[in-house]
């Protein structure tokens, strides 16, 4: 059933960010982390119309795309602790996740950058003339990098198989979109270059995911070329690590707080069977304790690892 | 009393004493204008010198570069700020074939008085992509100015001169440089480009460290003491020009010369430093080195390999050792712990 789905899902990328952020000042995870917390529904419905082979690119902010792709929790966090049994042997980190198993096909640390190879991705499927979906996730920051509009531009020109879906959260670090664009309307803007686009002012978990479901089985079937979702959002954490950050000034709480009230994860807890949704969340917890316990009893990876993988 | 500063407060003592007295300076980058005031070093200039001077820029690090550059050739000073190098690599067309290029190849007719300020991230994770120390790419390129400088003094001085340099000028700050702490004349003074610092005299060998390497290369110097190294310490400050007349003074002296980059060995600046002295030494006047930088891989995020992919204090004072004592010597300084690093907390 579809909102269970999208309750375990959403409920178990809460779970984790919460317990990461927890664990933080800790100093487990001895590296810079970016949590979703707050704008989790969009991977979540997204993710739940795609088929199992159809391809995700993200950014640093992907643990929620990467769970939500079906991602292995235990291959994660031990990433996140740096260890060897992580996804990418500890060697990414939370900012680079990727993991073929499951058709996430990267992140990376630097802005924008992930938003063509979704593009020729989907190049290459449409060459290969398979039937399946490529997905380019990213913040509204990204959009101002040229690689944006030379991506879309492309992607219409070749009418390719790719969904990109902007993640607006109104931020980039610590400025808001209206500082930084004149034009903050990134429908408009996938538009003029001649990519469709729909726009989202709502987290609606279940809107998001028919009209997603509708989408990629057009660009599935090569009816279409690509379409931008603007999803707006909001994050509910700072920008990088663990805390809240409204005291900092940059942002008023009053801002957060139409979103907080609107908090997906409790809309959809609303709608399900009080039983079932214990069930859920009771797996899920046990699911996350062994997960976290997993990565805190790895190995680290060996000296010898410094210089494996550099080549082929 | 000594005034002293950290170089983040020396940096911005530069930048407020400039804007103050050229209104050609502005400042542009992103997040320039927040409340971390780029590591400290804008804290509070949007309230003395407003918007139209420090100007937070949209994400576009190609773009803004281009307009650095247009503003430049217009008889601005712009300064522009990258939170991380790495993201410089989104700019090298507008740097390499235009800022560099500009005045010669248009004949003399316009200038391109540029400061483009890239910070190198290390420490806590940062991993492949938030890093590297890419000063070679730009030192390879004629028509650019690239410096490094480490201590607050230089810090100062070499931001006042590459802000009134009509040349453009690649700024590199380590982001554990940001918190050494030293002496700082509060008053208006430059440091010349091309003019390495002896930071410590010594007889036996040559330490010369890029940027932050050079404040492991100090401490590597207090350790090597203990087995009776004297070890000279040289910040070239300045990497294009480079001042190899002081370096190579230094190691027709000592005949032992240890490179250590805050970067990889291959094609890098430790390359540059020992072909240049050993241009100028000649090869009747053989000396003897080691280079040191970052393993020759990708940097890896997970801590174990992050310290084996950087040379630290007591890996740099064992080579030296090793080179003037033979590949037998088996003395291990204790663990140099660098303090900035060790303090060092996420999440940035
Ligand atoms: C090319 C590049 N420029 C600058 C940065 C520094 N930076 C990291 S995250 C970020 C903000 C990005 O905002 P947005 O795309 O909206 O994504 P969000 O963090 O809100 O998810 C910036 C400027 C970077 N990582 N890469």
């Amino acid at each position: 059933m579809l909102l269970e789905r999208l309750y375990r899902s959403l409920y178990l990328i809460r779970r984790v960010e919460e317990e990461v952020a927890r664990v933080y000042s800790s100093d487990v995870i001895l590296s810079p982390i970016h949590l979703s917390i707050g704008q989790e529904a969009i991977s979540v419905a997204v993710c739940q119309a795609l088929a199992a082979d159809d391809v995700v690119f993200g950014s640093y902010r992907s643990h929620a795309l990467y769970l939500a792709k079906g991602g292995d929790l235990r291959g994660m966090l031990a990433e996140l602790y740096g260890k060897a049994t992580g996804v990418a042997k500890g060697k990414a980190g939370s900012m680079h996740l990727l993991d073929t198993s499951v058709h996430m096909m990267g992140s990376s640390a630097v802005v924008g950058t992930t938003i063509p190879h979704a593009v020729g991705y989907a190049l290459a499927l449409a060459m290969r003339g398979e039937p399946r979906v490529v997905v380019s996730f990213f913040g509204e920051g990204a959009v101002e990098e040229g690689v944006f509009a030379e991506s879309l531009n492309y992607a219409a020109l070749k009418r390719l198989p790719v969904l990109f879906v902007c993640e607006n959260n109104g931020y980039a670090i610590h400025t808001p979109q209206q500082a930084r664009q004149a034009l903050p309307d990134v429908c408009a803007k996938a538009e003029s270059l001649g990519v469709a686009a729909e726009c989202f002012a709502e987290l609606d978990a279940e809107r998001l995911y028919h009209r997603t479901s509708e989408v990629v089985a057009e660009l599935r079937s090569g009816a279409r070329g690509p379409v931008l979702f603007e999803c707006h959002c909001y994050r509910w954490r700072e920008h990088v690590g663990p805390a809240e950050d409204f005291a900092i000034g940059y942002r008023p709480r009053s801002e957060a707080e139409p979103w907080l009230a609107g908090d997906s994860l409790a809309c959809l807890a609303r709608k399900l069977d009080p039983t079932q949704r214990d069930a859920i969340e009771q797996q899920v917890e046990r699911q996350i304790a062994d997960a976290f316990r997993y990565a805190q009893d790895s190995p680290w990876p060996g000296a010898e690892e410094l210089y494996t993988d550099l080549f082929a | 009393m000594e005034r002293t500063l950290t170089f983040s407060e020396a940096l911005h003592e530069a930048t407020a004493q400039e804007m103050r007295r050229d209104p050609r300076v502005f400042v542009l980058g992103q997040g320039i204008d927040d409340f971390k005031g780029f590591y400290g070093t804008t804290k509070g200039l949007v309230e003395e010198f407003g918007r139209d001077r420090i100007l937070d820029t949209p994400l576009a690090e190609d773009g803004m570069t281009g307009v650095a550059i247009g503003a430049a050739m217009a008889g601005m000073r712009p300064i522009q700020t990258h939170i991380r190098m790495d993201f410089m690599l989104l700019a090298m067309n507008q740097i390499v074939n235009i800022a560099a290029k500009a005045r010669y190849m248009y004949g003399g007719q316009v200038s391109v008085p540029l400061v483009v300020r890239g910070v190198i991230g290390r420490s806590w994770g940062q991993g492949a992509q938030h890093s590297q120390g890419l000063h070679a790419f730009f030192m390879h390129v004629p028509g650019l100015r690239v410096v490094a400088p480490t201590t607050p003094y230089d810090g100062k001085g070499l931001l006042l001169q590459s802000i009134r340099s009509d040349d453009p000028v690649i700024f590199i700050e380590h982001r554990m440089v940001h918190f050494q702490r030293g002496h700082v004349p509060e008053g208006d003074y430059t440091v010349p480009f091309g003019q390495a610092r002896v930071l410590a005299p010594g007889r036996d060998v040559t330490l010369v460290g890029v940027s932050h390497a050079v404040v492991e290369c100090m401490r590597a110097r207090a350790s090597l003491v203990e087995v009776g190294i004297e070890a000279e310490v040289i910040d070239p400050v300045s990497l294009s020009p480079m001042d190899f007349d002081t370096l190579a003074a230094s190691v027709r002296r000592t005949g032992h010369l240890v490179v250590v980059d805050s970067s990889w060995a291959f094609c890098g600046a430790s390359a540059e430093i020992v072909a240049g002295i050993a241009e100028r030494l000649g090869t009747t006047n053989g000396f003897r080195f080691v280079r040191m930088g970052f393993a020759p891989t990708v940097c890896p995020t997970t801590k174990p390999l992050e310290r084996l992919f950087y040379p630290d204090a007591a890996d740099i004072a064992e080579q030296a050792c090793r080179l003037l004592r033979g590949a037998a010597s088996d003395w291990r300084p204790a663990r140099i712990e660098a303090p900035e690093i060790l303090e060092f907390r996420g999440p940035f």
